[in-house]
């Protein structure tokens, strides 16, 4: 999910004086250069042994100029890493409440058996017979999805939740065309992710924005104003951006249903209904589920990610390849558009899908269990509605009442104080806590999003309410310059994103300034 | 539930400051009818004993690849990964941080993108890379349509050897954007003519190097013929690590290069999570998909990392961003610069002669074999074989026998009979004297 923000940084405060390190470095934040900076020729990492004498094959096209790698061995560069590794923050390391990202904590069983030489290493293209064991993890996680979706089948191939939404939107195309009906247009809330609007126009649609009512839900009556013969698909999230369930969605759902249109449903919120809610009660034909977000595969500083699609029985058939199915004796792979894949979509990425993360999602899934999951949900709205009750006086709401898995505030708390929405974050950073969400969703001025989680216990709450609290105490006391000033403790402080872009610099060269 | 933190009295407390009677009246908003009161029919939590036991059981029903004979690749190779690559990777601070929104909390994973797009350019003698794309199939769609876009013409020319897997994806991307594709029929003897297919609409010609069936060819002349007629060249690689032995896309004139990284950090994963990585010139740059990472200073004017280029991207961009992508595969890039850089100049350049002399071996032993007939002229780590009968029945009989015989070309195109008897065979570091032995011999007792 987007979190970050569009704001240029501000301009740097007169830098206070600190005491310089003769090194650059500062205790445990250790300088390190680019990995092309401290290579030697002729030191290597590996030990492999020198291959007999053979004829070359290549064809006469054997590289001739060398590549430019550099040499290190093995403690340099597990050192190299490490240092890297500590100028992150991470979850393991503390609340990290980016709103609409789902940053929960990621169990290491799950890791473990992910590694299992019978899910790592086993190659895609084996015969079937030598992998009846990955077909049933598959069939398996494909179970608990339908059932915890309410969906009949489900598309497993997609990497990611944004691959996820074209494989649904696809599928809506490919289900229209079957109707022989060309609709162009896809409705997509204005406080929609970015991805939804992105996905609908790699397919093809025109995108139409719908407005927000004053309870920062769907403007209904827009969107029926909007309806009509030449809309294919509504993209709405549930939980919204704001945090708010659509609670109009049985309505919503009838009006897209009698327009002829399907109703897409973007799952990255799903934490907050798993267990308790399924989408196929809600009139849904079709979602993406973020294994990344709500079964807790690792976010790995930007993935790998899965994002399997819930499918209506209108749209399974459209299903992109491969599919796992019930063969007469035991499970079976369909690569090829026949028989009852005659209308497949052809393939969306190479091979089956993200196994690596099927196998940590359905570690997660077994652990909690049905009844595990549905607390998921329930922890889940709990800790942002507490974390909403802590900070509503001091922070200020859009939208009144309780809030879903997140709770959205504006900045009208940080009106006339000089300090904004990104300050206000950069100096969460000196306190410790990764930020929320910045300026996302777009429905608010300067929105903070927080999504705690159902893994943070209460004093984690706590501690992060009580120095949000604090912030903004400091804030209104006329602390702006202190607020602009950061993060001060940080590896770096603020960085010339605007300069970043102007004259990109995207790789090292050598002979580059260090 | 071990991973979750709150107590029934915590729950009630935090209750009562919210001012909730239940957790119910937070649900409140929910459709009565769409509330479930009870538990779905699914099984109750189990400890990590049972989840354990339960998971191994299904793996246990696999062959993995390290248990005897391998031979397969076709896309996806399987290599050694130094034991520092596992380890690093699961430091928390990687596994467990979300993509660098806030640059100042996470100059590790900035900078390690920043070193990965430099590997990737070094490697493909491209110009620039980006921060890496969900496979090397997606990659290879993402390219297709970033030519219609930089050149705004509408019809790609995919050679027919290109992976049938890639070809699907750009098959599936192109039907919805709109866009032409002509792909060209299966070749496992090459002979494409692709120039001559070059005309004032043609925005792309998509090859493969080594292509589909292991063959390596110098598209140089390609690259100037697509060049003249204000076409690109998109070079696809699918095995990243035949770049430690043969002639980079970038000196053979590519505009853009797509590739699997998978060989380099990643392991089978019986087919995902994988690691696209994408390559083009300086001067497309604003047309490329995906996150970029790039140097800057911070307020204090020392260098730093920060996402950039961030205007070509979905969350600002929104329907006019040049893709939809988003989170991509970061852990499986880091995976593959701290391989790579262990590898070093030295280390990757022998592992490819190490590859390349084991299938040269392999290749050797089994063109000997009675009926059986090596396809290629030159290869890498992988050739086809022409065999005496259809190869899909012979992998399922050695497969009985322990021997991952290879991949044949029937499970992509089950529809053509001239296609049955061809077997895809790799051969890497890990294949040894015996594992070529014993395939050979496996091959001589099933082939009729």
């Amino acid at each position: 999910m987007t979190g970050w923000s569009q704001a240029i940084a501000a301009p740097p405060e007169p830098a206070v004086e600190e005491p310089q390190t003769l090194s650059g470095n500062r205790g445990l934040v250790i300088e390190e250069p680019l990995l092309f900076e401290q290579g030697v020729p002729g030191r290597c990492g590996v030990d492999l042994p020198e291959p007999p004498a053979f004829r070359s094959r290549l064809g006469g096209l054997e590289r001739r100029a060398p590549i430019g790698l550099p040499g290190l061995s093995e403690p340099q560069v597990v050192r190299h890493f490490t240092r890297l590794s500590q100028k992150n923050y991470a979850i393991d390391a503390g609340i990290y409440p980016l709103g609409s990202c789902t940053m929960k904590h990621n169990p290491r069983l799950n890791e473990k058996l992910a590694r299992l030489p019978g899910f790592a290493d086993i190659h895609p293209l084996q015969p079937l017979s030598t992998v009846a064991g990955a077909l049933e993890l598959i069939n398996t996680l494909a179970h608990w999805l339908k059932t915890l979706t309410g969906m009949p089948a489900v598309a497993l191939s997609p990497a990611a939740g944004a691959h996820g939404e074209l494989c649904g939107i696809m599928t809506v195309h490919a289900a229209l065309d079957a109707r022989g009906e060309r609709r162009r247009r896809i409705l997509v809330p204005e406080s929609a992710h970015g991805t939804n609007p992105a996905t609908a126009a790699a397919c093809g649609y025109a995108v139409e924005a719908i407005p927000a009512n004053k309870r920062g839900r769907v403007n209904v009556a827009a969107l029926k104003a909007k309806l009509g013969a030449d809309v294919a698909a509504l993209m709405l999230t549930n939980p919204n951006t704001c945090g708010l369930f659509e609670d109009e969605i049985l309505d919503i759902a009838e009006a897209v249903h009698a327009a002829g249109a399907y109703f897409y449903c973007d799952g990255a919120n799903f934490n907050a209904l798993v267990g308790r809610v399924r989408p196929g009660d809600l009139g849904i034909d079709c979602m993406h589920i973020n294994l990344h977000k709500t079964f807790s595969t690792p976010h790995g500083g930007g993935g790998p990610g899965s994002g399997p699609v819930a499918l209506a029985a209108s749209l399974a058939p459209f299903a992109p390849l491969p599919w796992v199915v019930h063969g007469p004796d035991d499970l079976q792979l369909v690569e090829h558009a026949e028989g009852a894949a005659a209308q497949a979509l052809g393939r969306l990425k190479g091979f089956h899908g993200q196994m690596g993360m099927f196998v940590r999602a359905l570690a997660y899934m077994m652990s909690h269990g049905a009844d595990g999951l549905r607390q998921v949900a329930e922890d889940a709205v709990l800790n942002a509605n507490y974390l909403r009750a802590r900070l509503a006086d001091a922070l200020s709401l859009p939208f009144p009442g309780a809030c879903m898995h997140e709770v959205l505030f504006d900045d009208r708390f940080l009106r006339d104080t000089g300090v904004t929405t990104l300050d206000f974050a950069k100096a969460l950073i000196d306190e410790g806590f990764h930020p929320m969400t910045m300026y996302f969703p777009l429905v608010v001025h300067g929105a903070l999003l927080i999504e705690p989680t159902e893994t943070e216990s209460k004093e984690s709450l706590d501690r992060f309410a009580d120095v949000v609290i604090g912030l903004a105490r400091r804030a209104r006391a006329g602390g702006a310059a202190a607020f602009r000033a950061a993060p001060r403790f940080t590896p770096r402080r603020r960085l010339d994103e605007t300069g970043a872009a102007r004259k990109p610099v995207l790789r090292w060269r050598p002979g580059a300034e260090s | 539930m071990r991973y979750l933190p709150l107590t029934p009295p915590e729950r009630a407390a935090m209750l009562a400051t919210i001012g909730a009677g239940s957790i119910d009246d937070l649900f409140a908003d929910v459709p009565t009818a769409a509330r479930l009161d009870g538990l779905l029919d699914l099984p109750r939590a189990m400890g990590e004993i049972e989840v354990e036991r339960r998971l191994a059981a299904m793996a246990a029903k696999n062959l993995p690849a390290g248990s005897g004979p391998f031979f397969l690749g076709a896309g996806a190779y399987r290599h050694h990964v130094p034991a520092a690559v596992d380890h690093l990777i699961q430091r928390g601070e990687f596994l467990t941080s979300y993509t660098p929104y806030q640059p100042e909390v996470s100059q590790g994973t900035l900078q390690y993108l920043f070193e990965f797009q430099t590997q990737v350019a070094l490697l493909t003698g491209m110009e620039v890379a980006n921060a890496s794309m969900y496979d090397g199939a997606t990659a290879c769609a993402e390219a297709v349509m970033m030519a219609h876009r930089v050149t705004r013409r509408n019809k790609a020319v995919l050679s027919g050897g290109l992976h049938p897997h890639y070809r699907s994806v750009c098959e599936t991307y192109a039907r919805f954007a709109g866009a032409g594709l002509a792909a060209q029929e299966p070749a496992p003897r090459g002979g494409e003519d692709l120039a001559t297919l070059i005309d004032a609409e043609t925005s792309c010609v998509v090859v493969q190097n080594p292509d589909f069936y292991g063959e390596i060819r110098d598209y140089a002349a390609l690259a100037e013929a697509c060049h003249e007629r204000g076409a690109l060249l998109v070079v696809i690689v699918t095995e990243i690590l035949s770049l430690g032995a043969i002639v980079p896309p970038g000196e053979m004139g590519a505009d853009i290069v797509a590739a699997e990284g998978q060989s380099l950090g990643n392991a089978l994963n019986f087919g995902g999570p994988h690691l696209g990585l994408f390559a083009t010139r300086d001067r497309f740059v604003r047309q490329m998909p995906g996150r970029v990472a790039g140097q800057t200073v911070d307020a204090d004017g020392r260098r730093g990392w920060v996402l950039t280029l961030s205007t070509r991207e979905q969350h600002i961009r929104r329907e006019k961003a040049t893709s939809n992508i988003c989170t991509n595969s970061g852990l499986c890039a880091l995976a593959f610069t701290i391989h790579l850089a262990l590898l070093g100049e030295e280390g990757l350049t022998r592992l490819a002669r190490l590859n390349h002399a084991a299938a040269v071996a392999a290749a050797e032993r089994l063109e000997r074999l009675p009926g059986v007939r090596l396809l290629n002229d030159s290869f890498f780590n992988e050739f086809g074989l022409s065999l005496p009968s259809p190869a899909a029945p012979v992998v399922e009989r050695l497969a009985e026998r322990g021997i991952l015989a290879g991949v044949p070309v029937s499970r992509f195109y089950p529809e053509r009979a001239e296609l049955a008897p061809l077997l895809l065979v790799a051969a890497t570091e890990l294949t040894t004297a015996e594992d070529i032995e014993r395939l050979a011999n496996g091959l001589r007792e099933v082939l009729p």
